[in-house]
């Protein structure tokens, strides 16, 4: 009989302890985060860190791709639309009411392989003139998809209006870029950033190293920002999200995935 | 009587899902044409089946050359697969010891069960290499990549129906052939190959569509470049890989001209499946 009695106070102290964290500072409840594949990875760091923080929250990270980001949000599939690119004109008529964040900034980063020890450094028309040209003998050129965010940025900032050729490859992700690159001898293509590591080599545009200092100053031409998207000013637990990752300890996961801190 | 009321009761619970299984196809076809829609009126269909320029952000929709994709990387996949796979079938039928078939004829048949991706990775991983230092130059994706890996995935398809229909030929024309001494081979080459023909012609054909209707591991090895497939060490990209690389990203008119190609697609394989089964069913009638 006794035995029985004595757990009352640890349920009591169990319920106190439910009901003080319930309207206190512990938070709760489930948000899906989901878009661009260039966010996707330090989303997911975010996500993890404010999980430890945050014991009854759970995060889901998903892909898909800038416009699926965009499009999930504005329909509901995600609480928090990720998109390496700013909205289209065609997607702030279609869908007024999204709100954007910008949650970090990135570089992309022209890759090659680094068996490559011949090239370091392309100015910015010699890139243009690789990438109009396609694959040949000297180059195998590796592109993103129609659509993608990456792909966006690399357009405006260096292709400057002119096309990509058809004859090269087209892939539907960062990692299945670098993959390629990584793997072939004389391939040329373009990542974020924040996925560039010792299996590839990014080159300098005009003399200009690929990295956080000259993506922040600028004298690197081709950054973009990363953008959180929300239907209508963020609220609840996706706010709590989002200020997290814009936050001293947000910034510094991202600066440490390879990123850039907007503040 | 409460017999006789199940057994109707049943009936018409069976009909009901057969209906629905066919009621399935036609939503799904009335829902790719409602979606294509915008695409056939605001472009129309001769310019996006034969505009061999690919570039949506630049309102250039052109699918013909992933059409050609789509038929080159298949019919190159079948010069490969179906000799490998009649000659499969032959073993497996005729010359096979019934120890050696009762382990590779489940092998050849668990090579449906291996998730394309699985293919899309050896590919990837070991066929493009190799064909990258075969050729000399690129990354390997390729026409010839996709073929090699098609033709790995139609195999146990084109094989299995190949052998049935072997199987299938009657005794008594073995039985008199071996009677009017005709050796093995003969008998396999001059009798049992031409009276299977049509049970083999619907394999080749259930194979083709299986082949053309290939997604992931198409995206993985052929490189998707939207080009005239005119060499086959030069990449290209194929209707099912143009859906699947672009949809995440696609919207408004792009989005429905990706539809268009769903369409094209749906029509293409319902086409090539209607002929392989009614070369079938010929066979077993």
């Amino acid at each position: 009989m006794k035995g029985k009695w004595s757990v009352l106070p640890v349920i009591g102290l169990f319920l106190a302890a439910l009901v003080l964290g319930g309207c206190g500072q512990g938070l709760s409840g489930a948000i899906t985060v989901g878009g661009s594949t260039t966010v996707q990875p330090l989303a997911a760091k975010w996500a993890e860190a404010f999980e430890a923080n945050n014991p009854e929250v759970e995060i889901t990270v998903q892909g898909g791709g800038s416009s699926a980001g965009v499009k999930g949000c504005a329909q509901g599939t995600f609480d928090i639309g990720a998109a390496s690119r700013e909205l289209k004109a065609s997607e702030t008529s279609d869908y007024p009411d999204l709100v954007v964040t910008h949650v970090a900034a990135d570089g992309v980063a022209i890759v090659i392989n680094p068996s490559n020890n011949i090239i370091s450094d392309l100015t910015l028309e010699e890139i243009k003139g690789i990438f109009a040209t396609g694959s040949n003998d000297t180059w195998t050129v590796i592109n993103r998809e129609e659509g993608s965010g990456t792909r966006e940025v690399f357009e405006k900032k260096v292709m400057a209006g002119m096309e990509v050729a058809s004859n090269s490859e087209f892939l539907p992700s960062n990692g299945a870029v670098k993959q390629k690159v990584a793997a072939t001898a004389n391939a040329i293509g373009y990542i974020s950033l924040g996925y560039v590591d010792s299996s590839v080599k990014a080159l300098n545009i005009d003399g200009v190293a690929c990295n956080e200092a000259n993506c922040v100053d600028g004298s690197y031409p081709v950054t973009r920002y990363l953008n959180f998207i929300t239907k209508g000013e963020p609220e609840g637990l996706g706010k709590e999200f989002i200020d997290f990752c814009l936050s001293q300890e947000g910034q510094e996961l991202a600066v440490e995935e390879g990123y850039i801190s907007v503040k | 009587m409460s017999r006789y009321f199940i057994d109707r009761i049943s009936r018409h619970i069976v009909s009901i899902f057969g209906i629905i299984a066919f009621l399935i196809l036609v939503l799904i076809f009335i829902f790719i044409l409602k979606e294509s829609l915008p695409a056939l009126q605001g472009i129309g269909i001769g310019d996006i089946l034969f505009g061999s320029k690919w570039y949506p952000s630049h309102e250039a929709f052109g699918i013909l050359t992933m059409l050609a994709g789509s038929v080159v990387a298949t019919l190159l996949a079948l010069v490969i697969s179906v000799p490998l796979a009649l000659g499969c079938a032959v073993f497996l039928a005729e010359v096979a010891p019934p120890r050696v078939r009762q382990i590779t004829r489940p092998a050849v048949e668990l090579l449906v069960g291996i998730p394309s991706v699985v293919y899309g990775l050896v590919g990837m991983i070991i066929l493009c290499p190799l064909i990258a230092r075969l050729s000399g130059t690129g990354s390997g994706s390729s026409v010839l990549a996709a073929a090699v890996v098609l033709a790995i995935m139609a195999l146990p398809t084109i094989s299995s129906i190949s052998e049935d229909s072997l199987h299938a030929v009657p005794a008594q024309y073995r039985e008199g052939a071996l009677a009017l001494g005709a050796t093995r081979w003969q008998t396999i080459h001059h009798v049992l190959l031409p009276s299977a023909r049509r049970g083999i012609t619907a394999a080749i054909v259930l194979g083709t569509g299986r082949a053309i209707g290939e997604t992931m591991a198409m995206v993985m090895v052929i490189g998707n470049s939207p080009i005239f497939p005119t060499n086959i060490f030069a990449p290209a990209r194929t209707l099912t890989g143009n859906i699947a690389v672009e949809i995440a990203s696609a919207t408004g008119m792009h989005e429905s001209v990706l539809f268009v190609t769903g369409l094209v697609l749906f029509i293409l394989v319902m086409l090539i499946n209607s002929i392989g089964l009614i070369a079938y069913r010929r066979q077993a009638s």
